[in-house]
């Protein structure tokens, strides 16, 4: 009994831990790379997203483990969709609600999050196959991860393009007199795909390096 | 001939000036994922076509046919979703039974067109840019898939050049590709500006 109750909370944290590093949504697994890309010009929207995107992951995952035994084969992607679609529109509605400047900066990567492939691949690899409660472990996990890796992304980006992190000056500039003049082009679609590319070829050269 | 410059403004600003792929990241996915091999390329390209045409078409339609105006209006992405997903099964089946060999080499690629940003976004940003005329909804829409098609093709052609290249060891494959992608977006910000 006890040893079965350890080997279930290694269980868990591994499950949690995965998605942080080893199966790292964007770094290993190349998932949802339209948000990643698009929001990360700052670290505020690229916050937000990230927790939108938690939140759909947890209920997506809840409710399909629960649906799981009575999915058809040839339907499930369709359901796993629906599902999905539920609650980034209460999500979307929440942000509107609450937020309405971040609603108006994320525009329509919110109900985006739909075809996010990082939910999907986790409603089919995790939640369809597992009991509930592993399947929100699962879910917080690969969000944390998501939501890291958005952020660590973003706060280059914008300390290169602005030289602030989450709108607070982090370089002092040179038109107010300090020496740091920004870098426009981090703000634009080629900051997004080269500061992408490069991390991802640094993670790589520094995984080689362990092994 | 004002509604022809309108509808040739739309088209062109949708596959050189606002291209989804290169300014909006939209369909990423394949676009790193199919974009090996010219041909392939080619292919996945007229099928997001066919698919962003139809869907953009239909969800205009059923947005302003139904949903504008109703409490129903919040259903909007569940509807769009189930729209998109039924083209892209109308598709699956006529290239199974068509282009046989295509449909094997395209795999798994196909079905998850569903999943395909690049096509939810352009019906939401269809929305988002209040577009009243169905005319104007379907150019764009085919623009849309133009300039998908196009982005994933010079991507492709790039991609087969690589392969030969001497790129450090850390940076082969996905990375190189995202700077690749990088400096060809830096190409078609040449283009803004062109239209409004």
């Amino acid at each position: 009994m006890d040893n079965n109750s350890q080997s279930s909370i290694g269980l868990y944290k591994n499950t949690f831990l995965a998605g942080l590093w080893n199966e790292n949504p964007v770094f290993r697994l190349m998932l949802g790379m339209c948000p990643t890309l698009a929001v990360t010009g700052a670290v505020k929207p690229a916050f937000t997203m990230g927790c939108c995107v938690i939140f759909v992951l947890i209920c997506s995952n809840i409710v399909v483990s629960l649906m799981r035994n009575l999915l058809k084969p040839h339907l499930r992607i369709m359901m796993f969709t629906l599902t999905i679609a539920t609650f980034v529109t209460i999500a979307d509605l929440i942000l509107k609600a609450f937020l309405p400047d971040m609603s108006d900066a994320l525009g329509p990567y919110v109900p985006l999050i739909i075809v996010n492939c990082i939910i999907i691949c986790r409603a089919e690899a995790c939640a369809s196959k597992n009991g509930m409660f592993i399947s929100i472990i699962d879910a917080i996990g690969m969000g944390l991860g998501f939501t890291l890796t958005l952020c660590v992304l973003a706060s280059i980006r914008e300390l290169l393009a602005t030289g602030a992190i989450f709108e607070v000056q982090i370089l002092s500039l040179k038109e107010s007199g300090g020496w740091f003049v920004p870098l426009a082009a981090f703000s634009m679609p080629i900051g997004a795909f080269v500061t992408l590319g490069l991390m991802l070829g640094l993670i790589n050269l520094v995984s080689k390096k362990r092994s | 001939m004002d509604t022809f410059t309108t509808m040739l403004l739309a088209f062109i600003s949708l596959v050189l000036v606002n291209n989804l792929v290169f300014t909006k990241f939209l369909g990423i996915c394949p676009y790193l994922g199919v974009s090996g091999r010219i041909d392939m390329a080619f292919g996945m390209g007229l099928a997001v076509t066919f698919v962003v045409m139809l869907s953009g078409t239909l969800t205009w339609l059923i947005d302003h046919l139904i949903l504008i105006g109703t409490p129903l209006e919040v259903t909007r992405y569940v509807c769009f979703i189930l729209v998109i997903a039924g083209a892209v099964q109308l598709v699956e089946m006529y290239v199974r039974k068509f282009f046989p060999p295509l449909y094997d080499s395209l795999g798994i690629f196909l079905p998850l067109i569903t999943t395909n940003c690049a096509i939810l976004g352009l019906c939401l940003f269809i929305n988002l840019w209040e577009i009243d005329n169905l005319l104007e909804a379907v150019v764009r829409s085919f623009g849309a898939g133009v300039g998908f098609t196009m982005a994933i093709c010079i991507m492709a052609g790039i991609r087969e050049n690589l392969e030969l290249a001497d790129v450090p060891k850390c940076l082969r494959g996905v990375p190189i590709t995202l700077i690749t992608a990088g400096l060809l977006t830096l190409a078609f910000m040449g283009f803004s500006g062109m239209i409004k």
